[in-house]
């Protein structure tokens, strides 16, 4: 009777040690994804001034209080992305957004006391913009999701709406 | 003799022991296999942003992790508890970063040392300005390709 009362302890305990380390093999590891960024290449000298059509830059701003400051207009983040589509784009062919996709520059501001969440998330929206963007004119062009493209066919559209956001220097406010 | 005989039949006979190295065996084999070796100790608080546009790291070994954030509650005493970087297993500072990615570089063959990927793995709460800075010893040592590492969302803004 007690040999078997041990057994069954025994084989109960080799059980729940087969089951932790189970749990253990697939429970899910650590999920490695982010948003991808080329930064541009250090230079010593001063950018040189470049003549810009101010009709083609579009001017993100993030102050030390996460507020945005788009073209010197306050703006909501859940704008963000329609109205720089619409910049990009230029539907109506109007005066003050850019004269076309490949002209169109983003010039993304933000102070040291930005918070890194709010960075994270115009970015996000600026890039969601570009992506939104390029999976309409593959439709236009190719009738086709842009994921499912080949690759000249994608560098045929980056290269009619090619993705530019420029960071600038950051402003020091307070930290 | 008899004392022997008198000892049959009485209650259950012992379990044999012989077979429990063979099951000590087979468990510490087992969890020699499953056992996945840990990255490294966080020694900072990383909670990550959400964001929807994310993309992959394909290949672990081309990827150098910069984490960014407050010290954890047991360090801050020594630490104190602004933002700070962890390489590896310690803090360090801004300056030791061209060194670790010389390290981490030489670790990867040649051929693939141009897709060599940093991964800024910084908490939500931490401001720009220490981001920043490690952005532009990252573009002064020209290590380029940098993922900031989010957490996917699903809700809109």
């Amino acid at each position: 009777m007690k040999g078997q009362t041990l057994l069954l302890i025994l084989f109960l305990i080799t059980i729940s040690v087969v089951g932790f380390s189970y749990w253990l093999v697939t429970a899910p590891l650590e999920v490695d994804k982010g948003i991808t960024v080329k930064l541009p290449p250090w230079s010593d000298e001063p950018p040189s001034a470049m003549k810009l059509n101010s009709r083609n830059v579009y001017s993100v701003i993030v102050n030390a209080n996460d507020e945005l400051l788009v073209r010197g207009e306050p703006m909501d983040i859940s704008n963000l992305k329609e109205n720089t589509k619409i910049f990009i784009a230029n539907p109506n062919g109007l005066e003050n957004m850019s004269e076309s996709p490949d002209k169109a520059l983003i010039s993304l501001k933000n102070d040291r006391g930005t918070s890194y969440e709010v960075y994270i998330k115009v970015y996000n929206e600026l890039k969601a913009a570009y992506k939104e963007l390029w999976e309409e004119e593959a439709q236009k062009r190719f009738n086709q999701s842009y994921e499912e493209l080949n690759i000249p066919q994608k560098k045929e559209i980056r290269a009619s709406i090619p993705l530019v956001i420029s960071e600038a220097e950051p402003t020091d406010f307070e930290e | 003799m008899a004392k022997f005989s008198r000892k049959k039949g009485k209650g259950t006979p012992k379990i044999s022991t012989a077979s429990l190295p063979d099951i000590i065996f087979i468990l510490l084999f087992f969890f020699m296999v499953v056992t996945v070796m840990k990255d490294s100790d966080l020694k900072v608080d990383v909670n990550y942003p959400y964001a929807t546009e994310l993309q992959k790291l394909e290949k672990k070994s081309l990827v150098s992790y910069i984490y960014i954030g407050k010290p954890k509650e047991r360090y801050q005493k020594s630490y104190g508890s602004a933002p700070r970087i962890q390489l590896n297993d310690a803090f360090a500072t801004i300056d030791d970063i061209p060194l670790f990615l010389e390290k981490e570089k030489v670790k990867i063959p040649e051929q693939q040392r141009p897709l060599m990927t940093a991964s800024l793995r910084t908490d939500k709460d931490v401001t720009m300005g220490i981001v920043t800075d490690v952005k532009i010893k990252l573009r002064k040592v020209n290590q380029l390709k940098v993922n900031y590492s989010s957490k996917p969302r699903t809700d809109d803004l």
